[in-house]
């Protein structure tokens, strides 16, 4: 029985975490935000020499847990790249018999070739002007494996400013199909993009609440710091009862695809779905913590709170996987 | 990850269940007395075998196993699967038994321990007073030295003893030290609860029931318990209740109750026809996110004991996220029943219908997850427990006397 990480797990979050605080702290965030690139180039090469663009891959000895973890400190740090897309068609494309395809692998597993994620139900793509290839998971038309260049861009202004999305068209035959929508691996690719996200929430609303928590010691009022005052712990020890015992959601959903259980669908839906709401409360709730403060463009919370409002609706709102997940229950 | 306990364990589980089966269950004829032989000879078989009582030594009743947390889960599912009696339940196990063996003398542990593991000691938990709940180092029963010093002479009154009716015996903190610092004037007795000094009263809970769940108060009025009795030193009664079991004390079988409440309210959805309803079903997989983080965080909190790490702060949410998830439960369960929450349940205060039993038994659940919001330290006092010990916030200055 193991079901907490080891130290080899916790030394990839470390790497990433200290890899992100080099590249991108709060002021490169703030800058990016404020200018009109898709994409951050240092922050995604610096993230890619720790070769954790082929996790996914099937040889790695890695797995969607691993991917999970680093994803959750992306999520933490805000970075921008379309990480999880990266890691999916590592996934994809390995597992496909395309041999074109294939040529891609070493170039994405490496980073130097950028793949974003399409949602087959979704007219935007975050990151699409820095992509080279999409990555178009859609459950009821299979996954497909399209040219950047095969497809139409147009940019929109963004509101989640570490993730600035394009509207994308492309044609239903373009590039190359990768699995078939009754191949049992989109399903699978479509599952994984869920649990990674839910990993992207988690990460952001333990940011959020450890923000407010250093927020609470250190800010004085009538005399004291802030986090005495019990209206204020009280709501702090919400955030982080929310927040805290949803992480084992996160694993349970990454372990469950990597052994194949047979709950593995069902655990990404509750694990998307349920995070996806932890994520929207804490930063209201770390908003409301910070006063005034929170509300100011300069100390950056909104970019959690923008990046939880599109971790949401991103792939399905919660809503929409809870009833998929009460579907597969079979109640 | 690996959530198989691996092949050592299945092994044991293979022993466990031969164990059972040749054992298990007793013959369908058997009743009353009877039965209650079996399952104390069954008991004791099991212990012998270093199932039951693991964390005790043999001198005392116990099977003084190695911890093991595994073993000890493993027993667990098989005893459960088995529907095998475990170890007796109660404050005497859960409290009474692991604080001896930490801090009681050589006679406590010889007089009480295996009465306890034997079932025929039950004890009463006496912290909380009319005045004394979440506030308890503010206790204020006295105890006093009897002319010869050899007795405690207790004065005073305990209320909300879970079980009080039953109980033969009561672990309880009494002022021994008037003038001392809150926290240093208090001393941990044990006392024997048959004799003329005590009255006890029950109290009819929320849900009706007066019967064996109930709580009451009892009143102290000179009533003696012999000095050897004290447990600890005098005055650091406070310290000696914050003594806890510290080993194969994760327990994933332990959890699992919510798991079960809540296919038994997916179960109360499609009994009254609510099922199909978008809103319901959303409402239900809302409250399972829940459910499941508790489950899996148990699941971690389990694996971390098994290696001996520490899980950090997940540990002290537990109580208040069954608590939440509970009351989720209950409010949806309201909503489910309607108009079968007009009806009292079975047996519930001795004026319920009988026979068998409706959606209406609900409002046991309902009215419970109440008790669960105060029992064992009130929420207000595990979210403070929370945002002091695990945020690391400022500690509230009134506050030193939690529970
Ligand atoms: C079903 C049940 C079984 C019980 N069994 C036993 C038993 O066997 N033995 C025993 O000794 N006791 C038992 N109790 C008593 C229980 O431990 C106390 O009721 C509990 O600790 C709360 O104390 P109180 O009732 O005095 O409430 P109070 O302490 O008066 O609390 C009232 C309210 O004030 C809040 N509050 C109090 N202090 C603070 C603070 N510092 N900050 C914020 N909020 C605060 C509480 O959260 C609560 O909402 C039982 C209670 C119940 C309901």
């Amino acid at each position: 029985m193991h079901f907490h990480l080891t130290p080899e797990q916790t030394a990839i979050q470390d790497a990433v975490r200290g890899t992100l605080a080099d590249h991108w702290p709060m002021e490169r965030l703030h800058a990016f935000a404020d200018g009109a690139d898709d994409f951050d180039r240092a922050s995604w090469d610096a993230l890619m020499a720790l070769g954790i663009g082929g996790l996914l891959a099937p040889d790695s000895g890695m797995g969607l847990l691993e991917a999970a973890l680093v994803c959750e400190i992306a999520g933490e740090a805000a970075a921008p790249g379309p990480l999880i897309g990266q890691l999916l068609a590592v996934a994809a494309v390995a597992c496909s018999g395309d041999a074109a395809a294939k040529a891609h692998l070493d170039g994405l597993a490496g980073g130097t070739k950028v793949a974003a994620l399409v949602d087959g139900g979704s007219a935007y793509v975050a990151c699409a002007r820095a992509a080279d290839l999409f990555l178009i998971v859609d459950r009821a038309a299979g996954v497909r494996l399209v040219a950047a260049a095969d497809a139409t861009i147009e940019a929109v202004p963004a509101s989640d400013r570490s993730r600035p999305v394009s509207k994308v068209g492309v044609a239903a035959d373009a590039g190359t199909a990768l699995f078939a929508a009754s191949d049992p691996m989109t399903a699978r690719l479509a599952d994984a993009a869920l649990v990674l996200v839910a990993a992207d929430a988690l990460g952001g609303a333990q940011k959020v609440t450890d923000m407010s928590v250093a927020y609470a010691k250190e800010r004085e009022q009538f005399g004291q710091p802030i986090g005495r005052f019990q209206g204020l712990k009280h709501q702090l020890a919400h955030m982080a009862l929310d927040v805290e015992p949803a992480r084992a959601l996160v694993w349970y959903a990454a372990y469950a695809w990597d052994s194949q259980l047979p709950d593995a669908p069902r655990a990404a839906a509750m694990a998307k779905a349920h995070l996806c709401d932890v994520y929207v409360r804490a930063t209201r709730a770390a908003v409301a913590a910070h006063g005034g403060i929170g509300y100011t463009w300069e100390y950056g919370l909104h970019y959690w709170f923008r990046r939880a409002a599109f971790d949401r609706a991103w792939l399905g709102s919660p809503a929409a996987h809870r009833a998929r997940a009460a579907a597969l229950a079979g109640w | 990850m690996d959530l198989s306990y691996g092949e050592a364990a299945e092994a044991y589980r293979a022993e466990v269940r031969a164990f059972l089966s040749l054992h298990w269950p007793p013959p369908a004829e058997l009743r009353g007395p009877d039965l209650k032989a079996f399952v104390r000879t069954f008991r004791a078989l099991a212990t012998e075998q270093g199932h039951l009582y693991r964390a005790i030594p043999k001198q005392y009743g116990g099977s003084e196993q190695p911890v093991d947390v595994i073993r000890a889960q493993v027993i667990r599912e098989e005893y459960q699967r088995a529907r095998a009696p475990m170890e007796v339940g109660g404050n005497g196990m859960n409290m009474t038994v692991p604080t001896l063996l930490e801090k009681g003398s050589e006679e406590q542990k010889a007089l009480f321990i295996r009465a306890t593991v034997e079932g025929d000691y039950i004890w009463g938990q006496g912290y909380s007073e009319p005045g004394s709940g979440s506030d308890l180092a503010s206790v204020r029963t006295r105890g006093e030295l009897s002319a010869d010093g050899s007795k405690w002479i207790i004065n005073g009154q305990k209320i909300w003893t879970s079980q009080g009716m039953q109980a033969t015996h009561m672990f309880m903190l009494v002022r021994t030290e008037p003038d001392a610092p809150k926290h240093d004037g208090i001393t941990y007795l044990l006392i024997d609860l048959d004799q003329p000094g005590i009255t006890r009263r029950p109290i009819r809970q929320m849900t009706g029931e007066e019967g064996d769940h109930t709580f009451c108060e009892f009143f102290f009025d000179n009533a003696e318990t012999p000095v050897s009795w004290q447990v600890g030193a005098r005055g650091q009664g406070w310290y000696v209740s914050r003594t806890t079991l510290k080993h194969e004390r994760a327990s994933i079988g332990g959890a699992d109750g919510l798991g079960r409440q809540f296919a038994k309210l997916v179960e109360l959805a499609k009994e009254v026809g609510r099922i199909d309803e978008p809103l319901v079903r959303d409402r239900l997989a809302q409250i399972e996110g829940f459910v499941l983080s508790h489950r899996y965080s148990s699941y971690r909190l389990f694996s971390c004991a098994a290696a001996g790490e520490d899980a950090g702060p997940v540990a002290l949410m537990m109580k208040l996220l069954l608590t939440e998830t509970g009351h989720e439960m209950a409010l949806l369960a309201q909503e489910l029943i309607g108009e079968h929450g007009f009806v009292e349940p079975v047996g519930a205060g001795g004026r319920g219908h009988r026979g068998p039993r409706g959606p209406e038994k609900w409002m046991d659940q309902i009215m419970g997850s109440l008790g669960n919001s105060i029992a064992g330290g009130a929420s207000n006092i595990q979210r403070n427990i929370i945002g002091e010990r695990g945020l690391g916030l400022p500690r509230d200055l009134a506050m030193s006397g939690e529970r």
